[in-house]
C-alpha cells in the first residue's frame, strides 16, 4: 500500500486554545473580569483568594472556580464567606483547561458576577500551555520557594500579566534575594507588574487591590 | 499527567485529520516539541500505544523533532542557547532576554496508508 504524506501544521492544543476563546467570549458577554491564577502548591492561591474576597466583597459580585487535584476543602473555604463557587477535581490531572472552565461556567451565574478567580491546580508547568479563557494571567511566587525560580520555569513567567510575590513578611528567615528575583523575572518579561506582599499580614495588599479595582472599573466600561 | 492530556489532544488531532483524508491507517504522526514546552516523548509513547488501540492509529510510530531553547538579548539582539540556566547574554552580560524558540508543540504532519 503507497504511503501518503499529510500535512497537518497545527498546534497539538489547538482545540483547547479555541475553547478557551468562547470562554472568553462568553465571560466578555457578562462583562466578568477574570483571572486565572497559577502557582505551586502551598504559595498561596486560596489565601489571596480569601484576604480578596474579604476586601472586595461588599464592592463587586465575585464567583470562583476552584481546581484542584481532589477534595474540596479551598472550596469550602470560599463558601463559608458566601461566594458562589465551583470545584473542579482532576482526578489526578495536573491542570485546568479550557473545556473543564467551560463546564464550571454552566453551573456560575454569570449574569451576578463581575469578577472570576480561577484557581488552577497547584503546578509551575502544564498550567502555562492551557489557556482558559482568562483577561489576565496571574502567578504567585512565594519566598520559600527561593529567588532562582524564573530559571526552572521560564515560559511561565514569561508569560504571566502579574507576579504576587507573597509571603514576604518571612524575610528576616530567608536568604530570598529580591533584587535578583526581579531582575530576572523582569528581564524575561518587561511588562509585568510586581507586588510584593503577604497574605497573612496584608502587608502590600492594598496596592494589589487598588490595581485589581482600576482593573476591574476597565472592563465595565469597555 | 499532563502528557496523557497531550496524548489525547494529538491522537483526536491527527484521527480528525486521517479521516478527513479518508485513510486506512495512520502509520507515523510527526511532532515538533520545543525544550521548553515540558512534554516528555517516550510518556507520549507510553500513552499513545494505550490510547491509541482499535484506532486508525494503532501500531503508529511517534516521530519527535526537539527544538532547542533559543534567548535573544534584548539589548544587543544576539542569539543564543542558555548553557546552566545562565541566562545573561554572553557578549554584552545583559540579562533581560527574549524566548525565540523551545515552546513548540505542533503535529507537523501524518503518514497514512
Amino acid at each position: 500500500m503507497s504511503v501518503k504524506v499529510i500535512t497537518v501544521g497545527e498546534k497539538i492544543l489547538g482545540a483547547n486554545e479555541e475553547k478557551a476563546k468562547a470562554n472568553k467570549k462568553r465571560l466578555d458577554k457578562h462583562g466578568i473580569l477574570t483571572i486565572n491564577i497559577m502557582s505551586s502548591p502551598g504559595a498561596g492561591k486560596t489565601s489571596l483568594i480569601l484576604s480578596t474576597i474579604k476586601h472586595l466583597g461588599k464592592k463587586a459580585r465575585i464567583a470562583v472556580i476552584e481546581g484542584d487535584v481532589a477534595s474540596s476543602v479551598d472550596a469550602e473555604k470560599v463558601n463559608a464567606l458566601g461566594i458562589p463557587v465551583v470545584q473542579i477535581n482532576t482526578a489526578g490531572g495536573c491542570h485546568l483547561d479550557a473545556f473543564m472552565v467551560a463546564e464550571a461556567l454552566d453551573s456560575l451565574s454569570l449574569e451576578k458576577a463581575d469578577l472570576l478567580f480561577i484557581e488552577n491546580v497547584g503546578n509551575l508547568i502544564c498550567p502555562n500551555n492551557y489557556l482558559l479563557g482568562e483577561d489576565i494571567r496571574l502567578m504567585i511566587a512565594s519566598l520559600p520557594e527561593g529567588d532562582d525560580k524564573p530559571y526552572k520555569y521560564p515560559a511561565m513567567f514569561a508569560d504571566t500579566d502579574v507576579v504576587l510575590l507573597n509571603k514576604v513578611d518571612l524575610q528576616p528567615y530567608l536568604d530570598f534575594d529580591d533584587a535578583a528575583f526581579r531582575k530576572v523575572v523582569t528581564g524575561l518579561n518587561p511588562d509585568v507588574i510586581i507586588f510584593p506582599v503577604s497574605c497573612k499580614t496584608g502587608a502590600g495588599m492594598a496596592a494589589w487591590f487598588s490595581w485589581l479595582e482600576a482593573a476591574l472599573k476597565s472592563k465595565q466600561t469597555k | 499527567m499532563h502528557e496523557a492530556s497531550i496524548t489525547e489532544s494529538l491522537l483526536s488531532l491527527a484521527l480528525e485529520k486521517a479521516s478527513e483524508a479518508k485513510a486506512g491507517k495512520i502509520t507515523r504522526i510527526n511532532l515538533v516539541v520545543g525544550e521548553l514546552a515540558g512534554v516528555v516523548s517516550e510518556c507520549v509513547q507510553f500513552y499513545f500505544d494505550a490510547i491509541s488501540k482499535n484506532t486508525l492509529a494503532d501500531g503508529a510510530v511517534l516521530s519527535f523533532e526537539t527544538k532547542p531553547t533559543r534567548i535573544r538579548c534584548r539589548k544587543c539582539e544576539k542569539e543564543f542557547t542558555p548553557v546552566n540556566h545562565d541566562w545573561s547574554c554572553p557578549d554584552c552580560h545583559e540579562i533581560g532576554v527574549e524566548i525565540v524558540s523551545g515552546r513548540e508543540c505542533y503535529m507537523e504532519s501524518i503518514e497514512v496508508e
